[in-house]
């Protein structure tokens, strides 16, 4: 129970990642890109075949996000230059990525040109070079032994993993904010509020669109990236459902933490996406529930993620009104009552 | 400043709907000109205002600001030198965005976007000297959302993002007309103050014939697509809504129809 509650703390963060990007795209952009279920296996892909191929992970890593911009900008001009609807734009890219993605995993056999999956057993990644330093910190020995003598049964194998990828989303949330203060960033809000008056103040909204939609699954590719060398291994069928999986934290992030401001909602995004792997994995922990249940569960936490706010926010509405209408009444009763003592 | 030479525009062409929106339109604005422009609805009014900030494109003619031939240019390449004010309160601004940030994109107008961050410290206390002068305690809700903001103030904070980059041209498509009576003079107002202090050529479309008198040097009266009458600087001194209404039944050899027109003058 514990173990499968830190697994998903650990994919939480990782999964972070890629519900910024579709953040970024859904909210900020205001454009339902489903690029994300191609692009997250190409980042994998990439990234794995690289490893594979005798490249460093850390080259890997940054090739598969590149490959994620490219991805991402290619949906932008589907929709801007070719005029094609923003859900078809990004439909379209995810089948062309699929094809895409088998040849780019295709490289790593010089036989075949696709393959669908790739695994990274015995292969140096991110997570191993990192561990070779974190090993010898010794950390992990005080902390579990510290544990242990507070008599807690349960200890990780390792605290590195969730340290490293805890870091990185900070890094990356960091920079996340201030870039959407920066003057393209202000572009960028705004192309998604109110396309007439960006245009207006002299910004080209497709150019922010493409690039938009570039940095978006650039974030996607890293998250997958990322999962491809912590699962150890890349796999064609990663991304289905990638999209709902990212819309979930989003919307669960927001629903729990609220969007006050920028820095407020990243912040809820990264939780979101946290929550839902916890939840994920308990829902999982019921016995008639099976691996591939899985993305039923997710899309039923969506569906009650998406209606519940609706429900409380009618309820509070009623109440607030119910509340207002007392004050009103006590108000005439005690205004009449002044009457009365005049008269 | 401005010059539109021979500008013509039909929307729908052979088709049933076919209409001549505009219909050789000729105008030329100096520096520092104000001019207001009136007309019934479908006169080509607000046609001939996006044909300016490039929204429209002509069918034929010409349009040149200062020394630039703009007519190929895109809307937001255009932007750069024109200021816009739109009828509806909410097209001006960014609504999930707080007012410094709104002020921060109209600030970037003429400049190039970068990495740079939009709100710094200059920048925000020149907006805060900039919101001041509406008057309508603005400057201290710099975080506020724009979305929570009123419609009046809506408009006047557009107006503000309007002007105070020094646009060549300023644009006012109406921008009155979605507001109620008392909101409508104060941006009137406001629209005076702003346009004086900068000596910003404009040009503004109203459906509010006092409006058309009170403000600007010269006026213009379109109808169906043609500039039927043009009202110099000392002409327009002594103009009465009565004398427009006469002059306009004069030209056309009919009642000027427009209830609105009636109703708000």
């Amino acid at each position: 129970m514990f173990s499968a509650i830190f697994g998903s703390v650990e994919q939480g963060f990782i999964y972070a990642i890629m519900a910024l990007g579709v953040y970024l795209t859904f909210r900020v952009l205001d454009f339902p890109d489903l690029t994300v279920d191609g692009s997250f296996v190409t980042g994998a892909g990439t990234a794995a075949a690289m490893i594979v191929l005798g490249y460093h992970p850390a080259i890997a890593t940054i090739v598969a996000i590149v490959a994620g911009f490219l991805a991402g900008c290619m949906t932008g001009l589907l929709h801007t230059k070719g005029k094609i609807n923003p859900l078809l734009s990004g439909i379209l890219m995810m089948i062309a990525l699929y094809s895409i993605n088998l040849r780019i995993m295709g490289f790593t056999v010089e036989n075949s040109v696709g393959r669908p999956n790739i695994p990274l057993m015995n292969s140096e990644t991110l997570f191993s070079q990192f561990f070779k330093w974190w090993g010898s910190l010794g950390i992990d020995e005080s902390i579990n032994g510290f544990l242990t003598s507070m008599g807690i049964q349960f200890v990780p194998k390792t605290w590195g993993t969730v340290v490293v990828v805890a870091i990185l989303v900070v890094i990356i949330k960091l920079v996340f904010d201030w870039f959407l203060k920066t003057e393209v960033g202000l572009a960028i809000r705004a192309t998604g509020d109110n396309k007439k008056m960006i245009r207006s103040f002299s910004v080209n909204t497709d150019t922010l669109v493409i690039l938009g939609l570039g940095l978006s699954n650039a974030l996607v590719a890293f998250s997958g990236a990322l999962f491809a060398q912590y699962s150890k291994a890349a796999d064609i069928g990663l991304g289905i459902g990638m999209i709902v999986i990212g819309l979930a934290s989003v919307i669960i992030g927001e629903a729990i933490f609220g969007t006050k401001t920028i820095v407020r909602t990243t912040l809820a995004v990264i939780a979101g996406a946290i929550i839902y792997r916890i939840v994920l994995a308990l829902a999982l922990r019921v016995e008639i529930m099976d691996t591939g249940d899985m993305k039923l569960i997710t899309a039923i936490i969506v569906i009650v993620a998406l209606i519940l706010p609706q429900y409380f926010d009618k309820r509070r509405e009623k109440i607030r009104k119910a509340k207002r209408h007392e004050l009103r009444e006590s108000q005439t009763l005690i205004k009449s009552k002044e009457g009365e003592n005049l008269a | 400043m401005l010059k539109l030479l021979n500008i013509n525009k039909i929307f729908n062409e052979s088709t049933a709907d076919e209409k001549i929106a505009l219909d050789q339109i000729n105008l030329e604005l100096k520096v520092g000109d104000f001019v207001t422009v009136i007309g019934s609805n479908g006169a080509g009014k607000s046609t001939m205002l996006n044909m300016v900030s490039g929204a429209l494109s002509p069918d034929f003619g010409q349009i040149t600001i200062g020394d630039h031939d703009v007519t190929k240019l895109p809307e937001f390449k255009r932007s750069q030198f024109i200021g816009r004010v739109f009828q509806d309160p909410m097209s001006g601004t960014a609504p999930t965005m707080t007012i410094e940030e709104n002020l921060a994109i109209a600030y970037s107008r003429n400049r190039k976007r970068g990495l740079k961050i939009g709100v710094d410290k200059q920048r925000k206390e020149f907006f805060l000297h900039s919101l001041e002068r509406l008057h309508l305690n603005l400057e201290n809700r710099l975080n506020a959302k724009v979305g929570l903001l009123s419609g009046g103030e809506r408009q006047a904070l557009s107006l503000l993002m309007a002007t105070f980059t020094q646009p060549s041209i300023l644009l006012l498509d109406e921008h009155t007309a979605a507001l109620d009576p008392s909101r409508a003079e104060l941006i009137t107002n406001l629209t005076e103050k702003l346009v004086k202090k900068d000596n910003l050529t404009t040009l503004m479309v109203t459906h509010n014939m006092q409006q058309a008198l009170d403000l600007g040097n010269r006026l213009i009266m379109m109808d169906k697509g043609q500039i039927i009458l043009e009202v110099g600087e000392v002409e327009k001194k002594n103009l009465t809504i009565e004398i427009l209404m006469e002059e306009f039944q004069r030209i056309r050899g009919q009642k000027f129809t427009s209830d609105r027109t009636l109703l708000s003058s």
